[in-house]
């Protein structure tokens, strides 16, 4: 069956225009050292990222697991923002960012590191919510309902259906079903984030991108959202960057510690947590450095 | 010891008292161009009643049979303040959109001191411009175009007051938090999306704002009006006619010599705090406006 899909997604890649190049690269599934349940959403393959004349990420290689939450940790400046925001091109909106290599978008096919395509549709398929909540100075509503008016829904009641249901999802919903047309900033900073994941989710994208989503909240609100990300998974591919190992090692399946620039070790949480491979990981979790 | 600390608090005490009348030398100005004008405009006023000024609609103050209706400036003030806008607020949005979205660092660099510097140009020159320039230019294309009218001097006058109307727009798009831009982006949303559905409502405070401050302007504006507008006091809301605005009819009788106390020369300091009032209200409603830029995100 993996086989198979594998089979699938390489002629896939084949008519979508990848490279021979990444063809052959697609050889199994555990050539970088781990086992893995599941489809590959993200196939990351020899990435090098530049701020101008700085390389920011040097060879990363991985595989991102589908409906699987994916936790980048590492000290700060080790590039895991840098890498997250490479997911949806967010570099793009700044001059002198460069990629190299390959982000293999499962089951499509496309590299995301290629400087043609389309970024408004990647950017509809590839959510994200951001360190601080950054809710539109909108209604609560309008905050929910602009990604599907940006992706062309017109429908009235499909805006409203789709809006109760993103707030459903986003354990929001019971708090603010009767203010809807409140300002967004009159919610408290866990009610804007968890507006903003609701936001991300409204239009229904294949990956939501989490960087340091609570770095910004209290614990209370952290818990929260710490559990509502859990429940996305049976939906969504979660990939969450945070500087706060605990937290990695809730909510996340799969663990990838960076530093300076490089992906150290990638595992299932639970190894990385309690046998790290490499010295470096060890020394990190264990509160050695960082 | 004790002596020099002594010196040290009466040099204390006489800096605090230099700050305070640098400080409050500005206030008693405003404070005095109110009074010379409130007490000018009350002897006006026991000549001429409060009702006529208002209601009367003619403006003859030289003529044999004198009347004070203020209407006919007030009418062409506001017309030269409106075709004004009407070309600063689609040319200042736009601008402040290219500005604040796309430019590069460079271009931004380069482009916002040449706005501002329109500024600095002395409106003497851009009176003579609109007269000499703009108005035959415009009587090419327009037809009807009398050589004074308030269609040439609204245009350039639309362009004069850009610094408020473009530069501040600019300034608060910029002010609006870049975390709120990159939600947009996102989502999947283009610069133009992001540009008219999040940022300018974000900014709208402060864009209008600088709008009403460039009207406000543009109301004050007395040199462009006075050389290229015509002196006409004239109820019309046709912009190829001559016209007179509030500032363009006391420049006119200001610069004539009329007998300190005579009805006429009265009736200057009745017109200046209309326009007084009328600019105190329109700086209010934009200080008023630009505090609420804080509010929100």
């Amino acid at each position: 069956m993996v086989m198979a899909n594998f089979i699938i997604d390489s002629i896939k890649s084949l008519f979508l225009g990848a490279t021979d190049k990444s063809m052959e690269e697609i050889k199994s599934k555990e050539q970088y050292g781990y086992k893995m349940e599941g489809d590959v959403k993200l196939d990351i393959k020899e990435l090098n990222f530049y701020y101008g004349e700085f390389k920011a990420l040097k060879n990363i290689n991985l595989k991102i697991p589908t409906k699987k939450i994916t936790a980048l940790i590492g000290p700060s400046g080790c590039g895991k923002t840098t890498l997250l925001r490479c997911f949806n091109r967010m570099h793009d909106l700044y001059p002198g960012s460069r990629y190299e290599g390959f982000i293999i978008f499962h089951p499509d096919g496309i590299n995301i590191a290629n400087p043609h395509i389309d970024l408004l549709d990647l950017r509809r398929r590839v959510g994200m919510v951001f360190q601080r909540p950054n809710p539109f100075p909108k209604s609560i509503f309008e905050n929910v309902a602009y990604g599907l008016r940006v992706n062309g829904v017109k429908n009235k009641k499909l805006i409203e259906e789709r809006v109760e249901w993103a707030l459903q999802s986003a354990a929001l919903w019971d708090e603010v079903k009767d203010r809807l047309n409140d300002n967004a900033y009159s919610l408290s900073g866990g009610q804007q984030q968890r507006l903003c994941i609701a936001r991300a989710i409204a239009i229904e994208p294949d990956i939501v991108l989490f960087d340091e989503p609570t770095s910004a909240l209290d614990p209370i609100s952290t818990s929260k959202i710490e559990e509502l990300i859990m429940t996305l998974k049976e939906r969504l591919t979660i990939i969450i960057v945070t500087h706060n190992m605990q937290q990695a090692a809730r909510v996340s399946d799969y663990t990838g510690f960076m530093y300076l620039g490089e992906l150290i070790e990638f595992d299932k949480t639970q190894k990385i947590f309690t046998v790290p491979s490499q010295k470096l990981t060890e020394d990190y979790i264990t509160g050695r450095f960082g | 010891m004790l002596s020099f600390i002594t010196r040290k608090k009466i040099l204390d005490r006489l800096m605090l008292a230099v700050f305070f009348t640098a400080g409050f030398i500005t206030i008693f100005i405003t404070i005095g161009i109110v009074f010379v004008l409130l007490s000018d405009s009350v002897k006006f006023f026991q000549e001429v009643s409060i009702k006529d000024f208002l209601t009367e609609k003619e403006w003859t103050p030289v003529f044999a049979t004198k009347k004070f209706g203020v209407w006919p400036l007030v009418a062409g003030t506001f017309l030269i303040a409106a075709i004004a806008m009407l070309v600063s607020i689609p040319l200042g949005i736009l601008i402040a959109i290219y500005l604040s979205e796309y430019a590069s660092v460079r271009v931004k660099e380069i482009a916002k001191p040449i706005i501002e510097f329109m500024e600095a140009i002395p409106t003497v020159v851009y009176g003579y411009f609109t007269l000499l320039f703009v108005t035959p230019i415009l009587q090419k294309i327009v037809p009807n175009l009398e050589a004074f009218n308030s269609l040439a001097p609204g245009i350039v006058l639309g362009f004069m007051i850009l610094p408020y109307t473009a530069s501040m727009a600019e300034d608060s798009m910029k002010g609006v938090p870049q975390r709120i831009r990159e939600a947009s982006y996102a989502l999947g949303a283009t610069k133009l999306r992001t540009a008219i559905t999040i940022v300018i409502p974000a900014a709208i405070s402060g864009i209008v704002a600088g709008f009403i401050l460039g009207a406000s302007r543009a109301i004050g504006e007395t040199m462009v009006v006075a050389i290229a507008a015509g002196m006409y006091p004239n109820l019309t809301l046709d912009p190829r006619e001559p016209i007179q605005t509030m500032t363009g009819y006391i420049v006119q009788v200001a610069l004539g010599d009329l007998p300190y106390g005579s009805i006429e020369y009265l009736s200057i300091f009745a017109v200046g705090l209309a326009l007084f009032i009328i600019a105190f209200i329109f700086n209010s409603i934009a200080l008023w406006l630009r505090s609420r830029i804080r509010e929100a995100y």
